[in-house]
């Protein structure tokens, strides 16, 4: 009898592993999605492409790069192990390497007895908040193993080269305490909202539009607006926070949009707007240009603005930030949108984009301006 | 008080003139009591200037002065003067200068600001676009030795000039210490000197003459192997100043669904920027609110 009891618990214990392990006691997640997390334990069998790919994609969430690496099928030989990580890891202090793969799910969408194509959901954590990032993974057939497909072209690397740059600069000199009152001074930019907006959306109210440089010096700018009920009491103020291009060098226009979470438009009279310019040192590097910007359909039918961004300099940018305004027949703003890119932008390369559209919205588009954002951690 | 005395103090009969010459005593106590505090004050104090004030009777009481930046305590003899210092009277205002024996009296004066030694400019913006009416304002505030404001009424001679033109003179009357002046920018870009003077004082002030929005903006591009270079010509606003470099031209390059967009700044008086469009576009430039000329290229 004493020895039943240890025998018992063992048997119990393996049994509620194999269980775990095959997926029999998974009873969250919709039907034919399948769904994983960073959890310790052994990988089942790749006997169907759910485990397939369930198996690839957990190797990677644990950064197990020789097994996740060793089970893909290559269709590059120029695909070194090196490269794979950092396609999934990132690198030049991208925001990629900051981030980590919390959860993915992984829906089938056609599958034969020797190949399969499955959409999966990666969800990341970043610095900047959870970020979303939908592929489709083709996966084959190999004896009883399902294998992913590996073809994704490797990032280049840039070559050795000497790029002139003779950008501008502007640097700021504050004169000393000893000065006489009023001897000096250097007032503030002038800078001003062009065009104001208010519209409900799903999440609230959300007020944007576009503020203009006027000056002849850079500017930090930021907007803030408090919606006021017809009582004249201030319902709630918020800021532009990251939905801005702080930075504004002269003539330079911004987007900006400010949201009003659980705030329903019906309740305002009023929307008051203050816009603030401060004189900062400032440097007219890195240029970005965005190429080939597009109105089109993602993968989950969603309207995008879609792009590629194209570094002009020799300076890497570590975390480039897409702002792009929608326009109306009238040339009235009528959304902001706003997305993070992955990777860093090397210099003379470019970088694909993607910014949502609401839906309701993007019949009514006609035109749009996109401006980059971005952090570099040289100047930080 | 003296009505009362001299009441008190009539003569009756001689049988009382014990009881008057008792009365009497008392009178000329109350009389020496009613004059130990009497103060006057000075007449035209002018800040940082000694000054005194006179007193009246006998024996010893205590001083206070209250001032706009002073307030003081001192024992004094009635009867005397009391000085007071170049340094107590440095603040113009309004004073108040008590003396306390068995009673107190007070009095109040005016300690007027000395002459001119300094003059407080302000001049604004420091920027300011070229051809605006009325932009750059200044304001001149006259201030003695010791930071009093001279409220008494000046003359302020302001004057600007750029560099090849003659100085614009402008006298000012100040208003309770206050002269100010409008003007409007000149025509070319540049620093703009200011100054203001008084008697021998004068300030001298710089405001930078900008050039103002670009004006017809007109650009010109052609393909090369990587795609298309396209720039401005020297950018320069209506009255044909260079526009400052830094400021950022934006390139758009529509063909087909699909547009391009650069934000270039100008550099040496021109803008420029590479497009990867290989298509037949049409290519438009803008700065700010102002939009230029377009440009139609055909496919590569």
């Amino acid at each position: 009898m004493k020895r039943a009891l240890p025998i018992i618990l063992v048997l119990v214990t393996v049994l509620l592993m194999a269980v775990g392990l095959t997926g029999a006691g998974r009873s969250t997640g919709t039907v034919g999605i399948a769904t994983g997390s960073a959890l310790p334990g052994f990988s089942t069998n790749a006997s169907t492409p759910e485990q397939g790919l369930s198996n690839f994609l957990i190797d990677v969430q644990r950064r197990n790069w020789d097994r996740a690496f060793s089970s893909v099928e290559r269709t590059n030989d120029s695909v070194n192990q090196q490269a794979f990580i950092q396609s999934w890891v990132g690198g030049d202090g991208g925001l990629r390497s900051f981030s980590s793969l919390e959860r993915y799910d992984a829906r089938p969408l056609h599958a034969t007895d020797s190949e399969a194509q499955m959409r999966v959901r990666l969800h990341w954590s970043t610095p900047i908040g959870p970020m979303e990032d939908v592929r489709d993974f083709r996966l084959v057939r190999r004896g009883d193993q399902w294998k992913v497909v590996w073809d994704e072209v490797p990032v280049p690397s840039v070559p050795s080269q000497v790029i002139p740059v003779n950008y501008l600069r502007w640097d700021l000199v504050t004169g000393g305490a000893g000065e006489e009152w009023g001897s000096h001074n250097v007032d503030a930019p002038h800078v001003r909202i062009v065009s104001m907006n208010a519209v409900d959306s799903a999440d609230g109210a959300v007020v944007m539009g576009e503020v203009v440089n006027e000056d002849t010096i850079p500017a930090f700018v930021n907007v803030q607006a408090t919606l006021v009920d017809a009582a004249g009491s201030a319902i709630d103020d918020e800021s532009s926070f990251d939905k801005i291009l702080h930075v504004l060098l002269p003539k330079q226009v911004t987007p900006y949009r400010i949201d009003f979470p659980r705030v329903s438009l019906s309740k305002v009279k009023n929307v008051h707007m203050d816009v603030k310019a401060t004189l900062v040192p400032a440097s007219s590097d890195p240029v970005i240009g965005v190429m080939n910007q597009k109105l089109d359909t993602d993968a989950q039918g969603r309207s995008v603005l879609r792009g590629e961004l194209l570094n002009q300099s020799g300076q890497v940018v570590n975390i480039p930030h897409v702002i792009a305004s929608f326009y109306d027949n009238n040339g009235k703003v009528v959304w902001v949108s706003d997305g993070y890119v992955q990777r860093a932008l090397l210099p003379q390369e470019s970088e694909a984009f993607a910014v949502e559209i609401p839906k309701s919205l993007a019949g009514k588009v006609q035109n749009f301006h996109v401006v980059v954002n971005q952090y570099s951690l040289q100047k930080s | 008080m003296w009505s009362s005395t001299n009441t008190v103090c009539r003569s009756h009969k001689a049988r009382r003139s014990l009881l008057a010459f008792l009365v009497g005593g008392v009178c000329l106590a109350a009389l020496g009591h009613a004059q130990e505090a009497d103060l006057r004050a000075p007449s035209a104090a002018v800040a940082g200037n000694a000054a005194s004030l006179s007193t009246t009777g006998q024996g010893s009481a205590t001083f206070y002065l209250v001032g706009p930046s002073i307030s003081l305590k001192r024992d004094v003899r009635l009867g005397e003067e009391v000085s007071l210092s170049a340094k107590e009277l440095q603040s113009a205002g309004k004073y108040l200068a008590i003396v306390c024996a068995s009673s107190c009296r007070s009095v109040g004066f005016f300690v007027a600001p000395a002459k001119p030694v300094n003059l407080a400019f302000l001049v604004h913006p420091s920027r300011a676009p070229v051809g605006e009416n009325n932009v750059v304002s200044g304001v001149a505030l006259p201030f003695d030795e010791f930071r009093n404001l001279v409220l008494a009424p000046a003359t302020v001679d302001f004057q600007w000039s750029t560099k090849g033109s003659a100085p614009v003179s402008h006298k000012v009357a100040t208003q309770n210490g206050i002269a100010w002046f409008h003007t409007n920018s000149g025509r070319s870009a540049g620093a703009l000197q200011v100054a203001a003077s008084i008697n021998d004082i004068s300030a001298r002030r710089v405001v930078q003459q900008v050039a103002s929005d670009p004006c017809s903006l007109r650009i010109t591009g052609q393909r090369t192997k990587k795609g298309i270079v396209v720039e401005t010509e020297p950018v320069r606003d209506c009255t044909g100043n260079p526009v400052p470099d830094g400021t950022v031209v934006t390139f758009t390059a529509k063909g087909g669904k699909e547009t391009s967009t650069v934000d270039a700044p100008i550099k040496q008086g021109i803008a420029r920027a590479q497009m990867t469009t290989t298509g037949p576009v049409v290519i438009s430039a803008a700065s700010g609110v102002v939009m230029g000329n377009e440009l139609r290229l055909g496919a590569e």
